[in-house]
């Protein structure tokens, strides 16, 4: 199938999805009290872009999720580096580090909401709890997975500990790290729009939980389908990057046009 | 057996590895008591069957790997941490995979130190010399499996190295690709004779390169055996000279030693 048949079909199985919907809420098989009316919700989507509503909004949200996704990624990729080449201090954290991983992070936010306040703060902490362990993972896999022989040549060629630091363990590290940014980019985003529905003043998740307190489920479908958008739009930017940092991976079966 | 001579580039002497055998009980000796030397200027290679600890001694003239008695001599001064005097090629690839060619072979200059400016001309200089101008931009994936050998030689050429050490650099090649890259090794190394220690376990191309061939036991404890001198004339193709009646004698001689070797290794991997 070709691109743009398949973006047709594509297109096409949405627009069925939202025809079942329209039918089962109109003909009062689903109660649209609990499952809204497509109509009302693209009209909400529609007021709330219009009117330019949204925009504080998704802004905060957006500002949330990328300081949670930085600060995280950039935690991660230290602190990974750091225990990968140390393994003393890989040996004493492990115990601990499983432990927080385990641990359902997400009841950490009212603990931030108390420390950092209502504000963005414990948005972005809640998040960087998130996003730390999946990029840290990644990062410790990637030290230990480089190979061998790699290391050997360029220590044979002269390369420093710095060196190899920079010019192996790193770079090496980098694939992985860039594999775990989807998740990482979607666990920011949990984190931002959690911490929001937990109690904010300002944030997509905030308008969510308004919402949701007056039984507006209409407003509510509304929300998430603006988060929803905005989901695959950062996961699109990550690829884009991805896909300029990586030039040097192998794709399977490569040619070039003539 | 030859202990390392005063005047030799490299050696070994008494050179034993022991490793903690696999499952934790008692020590697994790959290597027991070996001395060799490779004499300034001279191509050594070292045969022996599969898995005899060919490579553990490359690593111990590295110094990549500290031998457990026994020690590496480079130009008779005991070896400690990595032999800066050596390249190493690799019999799998080394290269590194985030860097195109160019960057893969400006990296040991860039390791030392040496400007970018100073590092990129020479590097341009070295991959004509191995016969990929042009390649400059691709990434090791993109290459083909002799493509990335010349790209390793010309990454280990580049640092100007005394002594090459070579683990079965061609052993991935196909026939053709093969034979090629030895006479290219053969024609760089004849332009200014550096010390070579040559591992392999293809007889033929044992023969065909060095100007001593040196005959390991099968493991664990492997030692030399047998030694010796190929007094074929250079410069050589490494395909026509398959063709000489001397080199088929020498070939005979050493494969009567190497043979009962080759079996009891073979035996040993199938036990």
């Amino acid at each position: 199938m070709s691109g743009t048949t398949l973006a047709f079909g594509q297109a096409l199985l949405l627009f069925v999805l939202f025809g079942i919907w329209y039918v089962l809420t109109e003909t009062g098989v689903l109660a649209p009290f609990f499952f809204g009316r497509p109509f009302k919700v693209m009209q909400v989507i529609w007021t709330w872009f219009a009117s330019g509503k949204i925009y504080p909004h998704l802004a905060i949200t957006l500002l949330e999720t990328i300081l949670a996704f930085a600060v995280g990624s950039l935690l991660g990729l230290g602190i990974g580096l750091w225990l990968a080449l140390t393994p003393l201090a890989s040996a004493l954290a492990d115990p601990y580090i499983k432990a927080l991983n385990a641990m359902p992070r997400v009841i950490l936010a009212p603990i931030f909401a108390v420390w950092f306040g209502l504000g963005v703060t414990s948005k972005v902490a809640l998040g960087v709890t998130l996003v730390f362990f999946v990029v840290f993972f990644n990062v410790f896999q990637g030290v230990r997975e480089v190979s061998p022989v790699v290391l050997a040549n360029a220590r044979m060629l002269g390369a420093s500990k710095r060196q190899l630091l920079r010019h192996i363990y790193l770079p090496s590290a980098m694939s992985w790290v860039f594999s775990s940014l989807h998740t990482a980019v979607g666990m920011a985003f949990v984190g931002a729009v959690v911490g929001e529905y937990l109690g904010s003043a300002k944030g997509v998740g905030y308008l969510i939980l308004q919402a949701e307190g007056v039984f507006d489920i209409d407003t509510v479908i509304a929300g998430i389908f603006v988060l929803t958008v905005f989901a695959l739009l950062l996961d699109f930017i990550v690829s884009r990057i991805e896909s300029r940092l990586l030039v040097w991976r192998p794709k399977t079966a490569e040619t070039e046009a003539m | 057996m030859t202990s390392a001579a005063p005047a030799a580039a490299l050696g070994l002497e008494h050179v034993t590895c022991a490793f903690a055998a696999r499952g934790g009980q008692g020590r697994y000796i790959a290597v027991r008591d070996t001395s060799l030397a490779v004499g300034a200027g001279e191509f050594v290679s070292v045969v022996g069957p599969t898995g005899c600890g060919k490579s553990t001694l490359l690593n111990v003239a590295a110094g990549l790997l500290a031998p457990s008695s026994g020690r590496a001599l480079v130009h008779g001064v005991p070896l400690s941490g990595i032999n800066a005097r050596a390249g190493y090629m690799f019999q799998s690839d080394a290269l590194m995979p985030w860097r195109n060619t160019l960057d893969n072979v400006t990296a040991g200059l860039e390791f030392h130190g040496t400007a970018n400016a100073d590092a990129v001309p020479k590097a341009r200089e070295w991959l004509t010399r191995v016969g990929l101008a042009g390649f400059e931009d691709r990434y090791p994936h993109q290459l083909s499996g002799g493509m990335r050998k010349r790209v390793a030689l010309a990454q280990m050429l580049i640092l100007d190295p005394e002594i090459l050490l070579m683990d079965e650099p061609f052993s991935a090649l196909d026939i053709q690709t093969r034979q090629l890259m030895e006479n290219e090794l053969l024609e760089l190394w004849s332009a200014d004779r550096k010390s070579v220690l040559f591992i392999t376990h293809d007889l033929e191309e044992a023969i065909s390169l060095s100007d001593r061939v040196i005959v390991l036991s099968a493991g664990p404890e492997t030692h030399p055996i047998g030694e010796f001198a190929i007094d074929l004339a250079r410069p050589r193709d490494v395909a026509e000279i398959r063709m000489q009646p001397r080199f088929n004698e020498l070939h005979e001689s050493i494969w009567r030693v190497l043979k009962a070797e080759v079996l009891k290794g073979y035996a040993q991997s199938r036990r």
